[in-house]
């Protein structure tokens, strides 16, 4: 088999007001997979993204990307291989312009010139949005900023994509060009979402994650289909997705 | 969220002044407010050919009058120290109308109000031609510590949101009936500011965990710029020159 995209091994982690947030999370994702990381809130899936690119520093534990441990002398490498969407796009958009908030990113991993700009002009391309490109983030909508943000990250070109609830606080116009967005990509991707048909849509395969760990591993069909699973980790689908409808 | 087009103080065109490179609008209104600031108080001609510039630049902008009236405003509390300078300077008095006043007090007055009127006049100008990412852009040129300019992007960039937040605020507090009348009632206000400080204090935490997770060590990464046109040098260059030429002139001719 191939070296993992992402390999997390017995992560366990703390916050210093001792709160136990993951407790031995286990998984590997392969390269050119798309995975869904269900649960509840609480569950530390956030914290998970957070040790992905090394933000947080695990207790004990370890993480690989693309056979790279995390560590503190690998951390520009592995921050260039995983790309981290943050869910509020106001967070992750701080420059004054769209063009170079893109190039940010790549401009830190020693880009420049003309690859720079060709970076920043095929990101912004892949998410539809290069029309924006000399606008200001905070005259673009909540779904143009969320694209915006993807292609930050995209013009990192990381071995793995990460989003964290990219489809919260969406019309459904903008969840479903999003989808449509995030179909086209070609890269390995790690979703955190609540939206269960979204998952659906996007994922063939989905971890189920509480109180610190993987809880159920499988294709997703597999996952959404086990009522009881689902109602054990405060997960449900919307009503009408049902086969018992209560 | 302010208009589709840039910030409250920029006017959207497409004139000359609108196009110069930021770098060489900020050159030549330094430059322009030097001159201003060094022409004697006593050459009435001189401010009279700085303020035809200044106005000149306007029209050419095609920014209306009202427009740059209404920001003047800004000078107001300077206008007031300006006023009351007649009044409370010392040294001989002369009789204007029924009071008798300061002349040095009327001179210092006079300064103030002339000089503050044209330097401020042409910087609502400049902001009024001048997108913020291109003023930042211009002010990086002219070597001013990426730090700074950092500092006030992310200042520009996070207005609106943390404005949204407080409209956010207020409609919630007004939807619990708080309605405050006087003073002694603006104990809920006070928390609200507590607790939005918190909340940006918070958002500063996740916008730079938002810039390690792209690669961010510590110094904002260098960006290629073309350099301006000798052109649009001239053309900017054009006005503070006539200016200086006019400040000098006073002091010759004093």
């Amino acid at each position: 088999m191939s070296t993992p995209a992402l390999e997390v091994r017995d992560l366990r982690f703390s916050y210093p007001d001792g709160h136990v947030a993951l407790d031995g999370a286990d998984f590997h994702i392969h390269p050119g997979e798309r995975v869904a990381l269900l649960g509840p809130n609480g569950a530390g899936k956030t914290t998970l993204l957070l040790h992905l690119n090394g933000i947080l520093t695990p207790t004990s534990g370890s993480v690989r990307v693309a056979g790279l441990e995390v560590t503190e002398e690998h951390l520009q490498e592995i921050r260039r291989r995983v790309g981290l969407v943050f869910q509020d796009p106001d967070d992750q958009l701080f420059m004054p312009t769209v063009r170079k908030d893109v190039a940010f990113g790549p401009a830190n991993f020693g880009v420049g010139g003309e690859a720079l700009e060709h970076r920043v002009v095929s990101a912004l391309e892949a998410v539809g949005m290069i029309d924006a490109i000399d606008r200001a983030p905070h005259h673009l909508s909540l779904g143009e900023r969320r694209r915006v943000a993807i292609a930050t990250v995209l013009a990192m070109q990381p071995e793995i994509l990460v989003l964290d609830e990219p489809s919260s606080n969406l019309d459904p116009a903008g969840r479903g060009e999003l989808a449509h967005i995030l179909t086209g990509l070609d890269i390995t991707m790690l979703m955190v979402t609540h939206d269960l048909p979204y998952a659906a849509r996007l994922t063939r395969r989905a971890l189920v994650m509480n109180h610190g760990r993987i809880v159920a591993d499988g294709p997703i069909e597999k996952i959404l289909g086990d009522e009881d699973l689902l109602a054990a980790n405060r997960l449900e689908l919307p009503y009408g997705f049902r086969e018992r409808e209560s | 969220m302010s208009g589709p087009h840039g910030h409250a103080l920029y006017l959207h065109g497409a004139t000359r002044l609108h196009r110069l490179p930021a770098v060489v609008k900020v050159a030549a209104l330094l430059l322009f407010v030097a001159a201003v600031v060094a022409t004697p108080r006593e050459a009435f001609g001189s401010f009279a050919v700085e303020a035809v510039l200044v106005a000149f630049a306007i029209a050419w902008a095609k920014i209306p009058a009202r427009f740059v009236a209404r920001r003047l405003l800004i000078e107001v509390p300077f206008v007031l120290f300006a006023v009351m300078m007649p009044f409370l300077g010392g040294g001989e008095r002369v009789p204007v109308g029924p009071l008798m006043l300061s002349r040095e007090g009327l001179w210092g007055a006079w300064a103030i109000l002339v000089k503050g009127t044209l330097g401020v006049s042409a910087s609502i100008l400049l902001a009024a031609t001048t997108e913020v990412a291109d003023l930042l852009e211009g002010l990086e040129r002219l070597k001013v510590p990426r730090l700074m300019i950092a500092i006030a992007g992310f200042m520009v960039r996070y207005l609106d949101v943390v404005a949204g937040e407080v409209r956010r605020m207020r409609v919630a507090m007004a939807s619990r009936g708080y309605a405050p009348r006087w003073a002694g009632d603006a104990g809920p206000m006070a928390a609200a500011a507590g607790a939005l400080f918190i909340r940006s204090y918070e958002r500063g935490e996740r916008v730079h965990r938002a810039m390690l997770a792209r690669g961010y060590t510590g110094t904002m990464p260098v960006f290629d710029q073309e350099p301006p046109a000798r052109s649009d040098w001239l053309v900017g260059m054009a006005i503070p020159a006539v200016a200086w030429v006019a400040s000098l002139a006073g002091w010759v001719l004093r």
